[in-house]
């Protein structure tokens, strides 16, 4: 199962989009001292208000001095009624005083408080004109203050109503990479990128960028080797890959070079945000592959040394999990030890880091070989711990992993001494249906590996109960999952026994109508191991759940139709069931499937149609005297 | 007086080198429009310049300049000899730096404009002189003249690092080494680039 955790990472200059979208708050409001700021200030913005360009000048060069960073001076310029004549000037011709009142807001617009209220008095619209400026400098200081007020929706939203977007992308054609170009002439790329850096955070900006012919662009400039133009690039790359129509781009202009590339940057920063990038495009198999072509594995490998950097390390570990979904690159992994690393980073570790690894750690589990390396290390231990963790991305990769494990009798031995599987089954309790179907799943192979397997399920007090009455849940993974357990529990006879006074046999014929072939493979699982009591098969009959799955036989999928070959064979046992199977047309369709080369589903087919025959025989019969 | 062909080629020469900033075709048509002027001006000069009226009018008609201050100023920057007549040296030596000058050679001008008794400080009263009508807006309950003063004062923290209540060259660079919007800080002098 693909784990459906959404990772929180913060990208370094910004916050994520749903903080900043409320209307900011002032923190103290209505303190009596006015500060020296205030009136030092409130002086200078006379001058600012009153003078002619010379005398607006002197006072926005005087205003710099304050400390702009600080609160006090940015709420005073907001206060003093100063932060509207700066926008004001915005709007004149004159480039000197544009250019002083600029490099005064892109100070301030740090503040949340300002950002709103530049955006609340037209700012950004003023900024996005003064981009078609011919003054260099000018563009440069528009591009990074509408990097910095576009830190949230309205102000994105702002930006490309009036043409931002545009724009932005057009500085980025400015020159061409590679050419002996000025300081200057970078300087542009580097803050149209900033800019379009934060505007990327919106999906309706992703797609105008792309619409603008940003891909090559950005595609182009990944080229070059100044960090402080890369990390901007391959932060909007980054945030842009969670369109499909990016990770396209990404795989075929070749960026993905570029990006291992810059694994192996000297600047922590841009390493992080190209670990992000492939950590969001690795969803995609052929990227899986071009990073492993590209040899970018192994940096990721070493890149798990820098255990001090969290946001650095989250980003690594997040691409190795999503890389390690293609066995190939788990294979590559194991030559670098890379399991064993991750094993260690199982402690003393933030959430979003151990969401990575676990997830990673449970993709490994594909290989027999690193589960066992993973008990070597001493990894079973701390996962099982992680049990107990109430995060549900956290908790969902944990399930996986643990499942993963569980599949070697010497794991699930350490497993179970930890109590690891109580701890399982109380997930099942969990309210997120993606951690209870999780928790299902890992079940399966710990019920089918651990010692004494049916006395252990029958310990968890009201274990049995719980997990047949999820048969009622809505969430189709949590209903497959359950049924896949239910079908590894039912191998115990007492256990079928207590399941069936519970009412399984009811809840499982009620989910027999379903055209999902994921859960009507398990559900004909378990329906196949329910019959092994009592009277259960005729329950099943009385039901209605034969003419259900007489139907699945219909299905393409060859999976489907062992289930259901197995479910149809017990089922038969019933010459009720028999008579039922007859009218729906099973005979010929388990005949199709007698010559099979799976050998379960031959025999099953051939003893369903033979059971239907003898009994059919037998009822006309009687019939008939 | 015209001048042989001969000599016209060593003047181009000459200057070329001396301004640094032009190409040597771009200085043959400064010097061209310097004949013009010259023919338009008085004969005061026989020919070998031109005064302070043609002077101002020319600045006014090419860049738009308008303050009489400022225009008087930058005329006696151009005169370096202080004759009252533009010769042709100091005609296109003063524009190199006024339209391709770097930092230092504007710095340098700038200061000298702003320098208006040319004692090698900037005092306040110059200062005064030259933001006397840069206040549009003034408070009704005001002295008029307060807020200029304010302003001054306002000019020198900022650009004044020996605290000595004056604007030495060498304050002057710092400011506008700091700060480039501060180099016409007191008042533009240079053309505008539109």
């Amino acid at each position: 199962i693909f784990s459906k955790a959404s990772i929180s990472l913060e990208d370094s200059g910004s916050s994520s989009e749903t903080d900043e979208d409320e209307q900011p708050v002032r923190r103290q409001e209505g303190s009596t001292d006015l500060s020296a700021e205030y009136w030092g200030i409130q002086k200078l913005a006379k001058y600012v208000k009153g003078g002619d360009p010379t005398a607006t000048l002197i006072a926005l060069c005087s205003m710099r001095d304050f400390n702009l960073s600080e609160e006090t001076c940015q709420l005073a310029i907001k206060d003093t009624g100063c932060l509207e004549v700066l926008i004001n000037l915005l709007d004149t011709e004159e480039i000197k005083c544009q250019t002083g009142s600029l490099k005064i807001l892109k100070e301030i617009s740090q503040n949340i408080l300002i950002r709103h209220a530049i955006a609340d008095l037209g700012g950004l619209e003023i900024m996005v004109k003064i981009l078609d400026s011919p003054d260099t400098d000018l563009k440069c200081l528009a591009a990074e203050t509408i990097a910095n007020v576009a830190r949230f929706k309205r102000a994105r939203k702002t930006v490309r109503k009036h043409g931002g977007i545009k724009r932005l992308v057009e500085l980025l054609e400015s020159i061409s990479v590679g050419s002996s170009y000025q300081a200057k002439d970078t300087e542009t790329v580097r803050c149209a990128a900033l800019a379009l850096w934060s505007c990327s955070k919106s999906t309706k900006n992703k797609k105008a960028i792309r619409k603008a012919g940003g891909i090559p662009l950005l595609a182009r400039w990944l080229k070059c080797s100044h960090a402080n133009i890369l990390i901007p690039i391959v932060g909007t790359l980054q945030e842009c890959a969670s369109e499909p129509s990016y990770r396209l781009a990404i795989r075929t202009e070749g960026m993905i070079e570029n990006l291992v590339k810059n694994l192996s940057s000297e600047h922590e920063e841009l390493q992080m945000h190209c670990a992000s990038a492939i950590f969001k495009c690795a969803e995609d198999e052929e990227i899986r592959d071009l990073v492993r072509k590209h040899e970018g594995l192994q940096p990721l490998s070493a890149l798990l040394d820098k255990s001090e950097n969290k946001q650095l390390l989250a980003a690594v570990t997040g691409a190795i999990w999503k890389c390690a979904i293609s066995r190939e690159n788990v294979l590559k992994f194991q030559e670098y030890k890379t399991v064993e690393t991750l094993v260690t980073l199982l402690t003393d570790q933030p959430e979003e880091v151990l969401i990575n690894v676990i997830g990673a750690l449970g993709e490994c589990c594909q290989e027999e070989e690193n589960r066992g390396t993973i008990r070597r290390s001493g990894g079973i231990a701390p996962m099982v711990t992680l049990l107990t963790a109430t995060n549900p991305a956290l908790l969902v990769n944990v399930n996986k992993a643990v499942g993963g494990c569980a599949m070697e009798p010497e794991n699930m031995a350490i497993i179970d001494s930890l109590d690891g599987v109580r701890l399982l089954w109380s997930l099942l309790k969990n309210p997120n249906p993606d951690v209870q179907a999780s928790a299902a799943w890992a079940l399966c192979p710990c019920v089918e590996n651990a010692k004494n397997s049916g006395e252990m399920v029958r310990s968890f007090v009201g274990g049995l109960e719980l997990i047949v009455n999820l048969l009622k849940s809505k969430d189709k993974e949590v209903l497959t999952s359950v049924c896949a357990a239910i079908a590894n529990i039912a191998k115990d006879q007492e256990n079928l026994a207590v399941m069936t006074d519970h009412g399984v046999v009811p809840l499982l014929s009620k989910l027999a109508n379903t055209n999902n072939n994921k859960l009507r493979r398990h559900l004909a699982e378990a329906i196949a191991h329910c019959c092994m009591w009592g009277s259960n098969r005729v329950a099943f009959g009385e039901a209605k759940a034969v003419a259900p799955l007489a139907r699945y036989l219909k299905s393409k999928d060859p999976l489907v139709h062992r289930a259901t070959a197995q479910a149809l064979y017990q089922l038969s046992e019933d010459p009720n069931n028999c008579v039922i199977m007859h009218e729906n047309g099973v005979v010929k369709l388990l005949l199709a499937m007698v010559g099979s080369t799976d050998d379960t589903l031959q025999e099953a087919a051939a003893g369903c149609i033979a059971n239907i025959r003898r009994l059919a025989l037998a009822a006309e019969k009687a019939k008939y005297g | 007086a015209a001048m042989s062909r001969k000599g016209r080629k060593l003047l181009v020469d000459s200057l070329t080198r001396s301004a640094k900033h032009f190409t040597k075709s771009e200085v043959e048509c400064l010097i061209k429009l310097f004949d013009t002027l010259v023919a338009k001006a008085s004969s005061q000069f026989a020919g070998a310049g031109f005064d302070r009226t043609v002077f101002r009018d020319t600045l006014y008609n090419a860049f738009g300049m308008t303050d009489d201050v400022v225009l008087d100023r930058v005329f006696s920057t151009f005169d370096r000899d202080n004759t009252g007549c533009i010769t042709v040296e100091e005609w296109v030596e003063g524009l190199a730096v006024l339209l391709r000058g770097t930092l230092e050679e504007k710095m340098k001008y700038c200061f000298a404009i702003y320098d208006l008794n040319g004692d090698g400080y900037i005092s306040k009263e110059e200062m005064f002189q030259m933001l006397k009508h840069s206040l549009l807006i003034q408070p009704a309950d005001e002295e008029p003249d307060e807020g200029v003063k304010d302003l001054v004062e306002i000019a020198l923290k900022k650009m004044d690092y020996d605290h000595d209540g004056k604007l030495s060259f060498t304050d002057f660079e710092k400011a506008v080494r700091d700060e480039n919007l501060l180099l016409e800080a007191f008042g533009p002098c240079l053309p505008d680039i539109k």
